[in-house]
């Protein structure tokens, strides 16, 4: 039994070595994907693009808008005169946020009575609208600290703000609130996965489709045999992967590890086995390279969208909500963060042990069962 | 196992399996004795294949059984398959891997003493001119080169029976020779083959054969004895325009078939006797003809006798 894994494992690796490729394939996808979202994925909106409509034209409306270009959140691009120039702004995309400060601002403020101040984002992309609108009322609200009088109105004594809360903000775990810190644990599993997933499942069809399947069914070798041989490299692959982003997140972007290397190979490892029970299914789904590609998109893609990922899954519908319950990547990415970030072991992480083990005992068993070593 | 079974390799009994709609092999029995050299002739779409993957085990049939060797391969496929060979159309080789590291790949599968394997891979590469390519990959080699490797593969852990699936199949003349060499040579030592082709020429080197046509098997006899089979004699009509020839004596009295051979036409007909008539109808029509004279059937002409169809020649 021993030979013929070890046989299997043999051929597996001269065509890897054989392949010039391969090292590139394997590697230039995960460092390039890396880099991306280390660089570009964040939630942090800066320098959006602004039209001012100063309807006021006072010192206190000027005084704002300097307020808003101070923070670097907001260029300036326009200074429009009109209202029809504003909303040609805004819907030529020239500017995502527009302020109006219409008349009266100055008079208003001073007096208390209301300072009438408009701000229009462009919706398009809630996710910046949502985001900007926040910057636009933390920079108003300072702007009304600083400026207002401690008695608000002309000062005789008009009503006093009857409690002062002061919110002292302390996010555990990533006190920046670095974007990065969120980003890459999550991504070592969301390459693992990719990478795992379709090697597996491309590998076993290509021999279905050169008919090395059908010469290695005739063979006595045994299906549990061939699995392990043909599966055993991915395996190891997936773990590099892990190390190689790890290892790259560390260095390039700082991602603190503060947990345990132990717990994170044992989270990997029942992860890629979940990862490589998922890939032999869809082998054994596909008759040819193209019906895997298909299947591989249909199954990975949301698999990333409901891991929690970027998505918050509570917020998802119940009913997708019960699908991530076998996700395996939804586990294995709340067991990086927290040993990245939180430092935690196994006695706060078991429930998502015990989902990654039963989850990648029972594809491992569907695939192996489904495996026949027959043409039928 | 029984005397009888020690001798008997292959039976195949009621043997059918459907697709769909189309019954591709139905109710096929066959008995192949220990050491023959049997042949499954046939059109594309006769069955063959299905029949050879069935009786290796790797696809199941709908009814009927098969032993091989006096094993149920229903009842147990992997226990057969240390004593059995199957090459399909096209064999299954891996291209990055060279010649020697495929044959290592597929005699590890089945195990076996390192210097046994040793000396065997020697004498199957010499025996296929393949000795000088032993570190060449796989997917360089010509066609004809990819299926003697196959065999070779094929034959690296001494199986006592082989099933080759039209094997010859796009392999030029002087890599035929080298194959059939081969099996030759196996016979010798008992091992019993079991080759589909639909090359009539091929045919005749086996000791028996079965003619299939629409999933079942039409007539299974010695060559000999299947050209005895023919319903009718054979006449040969040489002639310089055979198309006007066939056309003349299609549909003439006494001629039960016509199969037209490149410079002359084969007419089945009820009887030697009709020469005369024949002559006299091509005279009467002007028709050119040096000579009509008796011919000996072969494989092709007695398929053709018997399913009305014209396989590959």
């Amino acid at each position: 039994m021993f030979d013929r894994i070890l046989a299997m494992l043999a051929k597996e690796f001269i065509e890897l070595k054989r392949d010039r490729w391969a090292m590139v394939r394997l590697i230039a996808p995960l460092v390039i994907q890396l880099v991306i979202y280390g660089y570009a994925a964040t939630f942090t909106v800066n320098h959006v693009s602004t039209a001012v409509l100063d309807l006021d034209n006072s010192q206190v409306s000027r005084a704002l808008i300097s307020h808003f270009v101070a923070t670097g959140r907001f260029d300036i691009v326009d200074y429009p005169s009109s209202q029809a120039q504003f909303n040609r702004d805004i819907n030529t995309g020239t500017a995502v946020a527009g302020i109006i400060i219409h008349a009266g601002f100055a008079k208003g403020f001073a007096n208390g009575a209301g300072a009438p101040l408009e701000v229009a984002v462009d919706g398009t992309n809630s996710n910046t609208a949502l985001i900007a609108l926040g910057y636009v009322s933390q920079i108003v609200g300072v702007f009304e600290q600083e400026r207002a009088p401690p008695a608000v109105g002309g000062g005789i004594g008009a009503a006093p703000r009857a409690v002062n809360i002061s919110l002292q903000a302390r996010p555990w775990f990533n006190e920046g609130l670095d974007d990065r810190w969120f980003f890459i644990p999550g991504v070592i599993g969301t390459l693992a996965m990719m990478q795992v997933i379709s090697l597996t499942a491309f590998a076993v069809v290509r021999e279905r489709e050169m008919g090395t399947l059908e010469q290695i069914m005739v063979s006595p070798i045994g299906r549990v045999e061939f699995i392990l041989g043909k599966t055993v490299p991915f395996f190891l692959i997936g773990f590099g992967d892990v190390a190689l982003v790890t290892g790259l997140g560390a260095l390039l972007f700082h991602i603190p590890f503060i947990g345990g290397p132990l717990v994170l190979m044992l989270g990997s490892t029942l992860f890629l086995l979940a990862a490589i029970g998922f890939g032999l299914l869809l082998s054994t789904q596909s008759r040819t390279q193209q019906q895997a590609f298909a299947l591989n998109f249909f199954i990975v893609n949301p698999f990333f969208i409901l891991s929690g990922f970027a998505f918050p899954i509570a917020a998802m519908p119940v009913a997708l909500q019960w699908f991530t319950l076998i996700n395996p990547l939804r586990y294995y990415i709340v067991i990086l963060r927290a040993v990245f970030l939180k430092g935690v072991g196994v006695a706060v992480l078991w429930p998502d042990f015990l989902a990654l083990f039963m989850l990648s005992a029972i594809m491992l068993v569907v695939s192996v069962l489904r495996f026949q070593k027959s043409l039928d | 196992m029984s005397s009888a079974g020690a001798r008997i390799a292959i039976t195949a009994s009621g043997v059918s399996r459907h697709f769909g709609e189309l019954a591709a092999v139905s109710g096929v029995d066959l008995s192949i004795a220990r050491g023959e050299i049997f042949g499954l002739v046939g059109p594309d779409g006769a069955g063959k294949t299905t029949l050879m993957r069935m009786l290796a085990g790797v696809l199941r049939p709908d009814a009927g059984s098969i032993t091989l060797d006096g094993i149920d391969v229903l009842a147990d496929p992997e226990a057969v398959k240390p004593r059995l060979s199957y090459m399909p159309q096209r064999f299954g080789l891996y291209e990055d891997l060279t010649v020697a590291e495929n044959i290592f790949f597929y005699a590890e599968l089945f195990g076996g003493a390192p210097a046994e394997r040793r000396a065997r891979t020697a004498e199957l590469l010499e025996a296929a001119g393949m000795a000088p390519f032993r570190r060449r990959l796989a997917g360089q080699l010509s066609g004809g080169m990819k299926q003697k490797l196959g065999l070779v593969c094929a034959l690296i852990h001494q199986p006592s029976v082989l099933l080759l699936d039209e094997p010859t199949t796009g392999v030029d003349p002087v890599s035929r020779r080298d194959f059939w060499a081969i099996l030759y040579n196996l016979r010798e030592s008992g091992v019993t083959i079991m080759f589909s082709t639909a090359y009539m020429d091929e045919a005749e080197r086996c000791s028996r054969l079965a003619l299939m046509h629409a999933g079942k098997v039409r007539l299974c006899d010695t060559p000999a004895r299947l050209k005895q089979a023919m319903p009718g004699v054979l006449l040969a009509v040489s002639a310089p325009d055979p198309r006007a020839v066939r056309a003349a004596l299609a549909e003439a009295p006494g001629v039960l078939g016509v199969l037209l051979k490149g410079d002359h036409v084969n007419l089945r007909a009820d009887s030697t006797a009709r020469a005369g008539e024949f002559a006299a109808i091509l005279g009467a029509r002007g028709i050119a003809y040096t000579a009509i004279t008796p011919e000996a059937p072969g494989i092709e002409d007695v398929f053709v006798a018997l399913t009305g169809a014209q396989a590959a020649s």
